[in-house]
């Protein structure tokens, strides 16, 4: 059965024709990434997703059952890492898990053997100032990752940080990934991200946002400890031609 | 990075203080010399010891009606403090209320004090209840717009970040929106605070049994600018130990700002 299944949605926000007919879907534990230029309506579509925004046409269903309000079946982590400044990075931690109505010491509890996986031992007293943008998102993450929702919505996760510490992450994702398998849903305008996290992509068009192409990505895993294969540097020449000639952006 | 705390300039409190306090007793020292050597009559303009000299032979009197404007300061800031909190709760979850009460809000700040304190007087008495309200109406304002600002500067991503777990309003509200305005609640508080004793001065000048505003106005009708300075270091006094009681709960409630090197 599939994760997600988001068949024909189509949405007009004003007068802008922002989605016009978008149908993808994800398999269970598997890393499927929307790629598209900047302004597609990328985000929309995970708006939609998280409920604040209804679409016009089409039907979404996750594991078989079309979404409705008190399912909540996605953990959405937003472009920037959204921490709040004012909480310890704990209580940045389990703000999901509160949210959902769960006491802060079981919250806690459930978050306390994770931190050490994601590079946070010692820093769960520290305010989100404190750390450096790596850390943060890697707090962003598991603050994602720990409400164990069916599936993770990332959007531009690594978008906002620096060449060198993006690498870092996305190997470092890549290597948490493999273990454990979370079904992911992937919006992202960085094509080698693209081609080096996901099982399959799918490309949209310019607005109104069409899929015009869904692509899979064969290569072994992982994919980011070792050289970037030819296979790789071709997929990627593929999609970026896609984009650029394409989308008509 | 990681500092535990923010780095202090070299030398701490006093040396960054020091410029200040020269300054001050500077301009006090210059103050004494001129009142000596031009031989200026004291019912005129008082030198700043004959003022502390008065402040002490009258400390009773003065004392006794500090009492008073104390106590409609605070009782008339506490009021305003509390409707500002309650109206901008009210004003968040309602933005119809806001169209229709904030235009009110507004107009009720471009009410000169001169002119709405003896009404106030000659409709509530000579008593606490007056003041109160007087305080209370030139303090709330800068208070309430500085929350209503703060909701709204509320960091849209986090919100969206929220209600995708499935957060309630209300939810959004408490962990969001409300922490989100405080930064800007502190900066309308020191504002506010700056006028509330003033307010409650003025509004004892026109009319009151007795307060630091009555000192001030039987004083100057007795010729005794020395009194009247007197009363003045008071309230300057009352107002920077405010001040300061704002300061020190700023640091305590945003203390997540003074850690760390985001600034």
């Amino acid at each position: 059965m599939r994760a997600l299944d988001i068949q024909d949605v189509g949405i007009t926000l004003g007068h802008t024709r922002v989605l016009d007919d978008i149908s993808l879907y994800v398999g269970q534990g598997e890393f499927v990434s929307i790629l598209g230029p900047s302004g597609a309506g990328k985000s929309t579509i995970f708006r939609i997703l998280t409920g604040a925004l209804h679409q016009d046409r089409g039907t979404i269903t996750c594991n078989g059952r079309p979404l409705d309000q008190d399912t909540r079946n996605f953990a959405f982590m937003p472009q920037r890492d959204a921490l709040l400044p004012w909480r310890r990075i704990m209580d940045n931690l389990t703000l999901g898990l509160e949210v959902q109505g769960m006491a802060r010491e079981q919250a806690r509890a459930l978050v306390l053997p994770l931190l050490a996986d994601f590079g946070l031992n010692g820093f769960d007293q520290h305010y989100p100032a404190q750390l450096s943008g790596g850390m943060r998102q890697r707090a962003a993450l598991l603050r994602t990752i720990v409400q164990a929702r069916p599936v993770q919505l990332l959007d531009e996760p690594f978008g906002a940080l620096d060449a060198l510490t993006r690498t870092q992450m996305q190997t470092w994702f890549e290597e948490r990934w493999l273990t454990k398998c979370w079904t992911t849903l992937l919006v992202t305008h960085d094509v080698r991200e693209a081609v080096a996290l996901s099982d399959r992509i799918y490309v949209l068009s310019a607005r109104p946002a069409s899929v015009i192409a869904e692509v899979a990505v064969p290569m072994a895993r992982p994919r980011l400890k070792r050289p970037t294969c030819r296979e790789a540097h071709t997929l990627e020449a593929h999609l970026l031609d896609i984009l650029l000639n394409q989308t008509g952006d | 990075m990681m500092h535990r705390f923010l780095p202090r300039p070299p030398g701490g409190g006093l040396a960054r203080s020091l410029p200040a306090v020269l300054s001050v007793v500077g301009a006090f020292v210059i103050w004494e010399a001129y009142v000596h050597l031009s031989g200026i009559s004291a019912l005129i303009l008082p030198a700043p010891s004959r003022v502390l000299n008065q402040m002490a032979m009258n400390r009773a009197i003065l004392w006794d009606n500090t009492i008073p404007t104390v106590k409609a300061t605070l009782a008339g800031f506490s009021l305003s403090l509390t409707v500002a909190f309650v109206l901008s709760i009210v004003l968040d979850f309602m933005p119809r209320m806001r169209r229709a009460l904030f235009p009110i809000f507004v107009v009720s700040q471009t009410l000169p004090l001169v002119a709405i304190a003896p009404l106030v007087v000659l409709w509530f008495g000579f008593d606490l209840m007056p003041k109160v309200l007087l305080v209370a109406l030139v303090t709330f304002f800068p208070m309430l717009v500085a929350l209503v600002d703060g909701y709204a500067a509320t960091d849209p991503e986090i919100e969206g970040l929220l209600y995708s777990m499935g957060a309630s309003r209300r939810t959004v509200f408490r962990t969001a929106r409300l922490p989100s305005a405080m930064p800007y609640f502190f900066a309308g508080l020191r504002i506010s605070i700056t006028y509330a004793v003033v307010a409650a001065i003025f509004a004892e000048y026109v009319g009151a049994r007795s307060g630091l505003g009555i000192v001030i106005l039987n004083a100057k009708n007795s010729f005794r600018p020395d009194l009247v300075l007197a009363a003045v270091v008071i309230i300057s006094t009352l107002t920077l130990a405010l001040f300061a009681i704002t300061a020190l709960l700023k640091r305590v409630v945003l203390r997540w700002r003074y850690h760390g090197d985001g600034q």
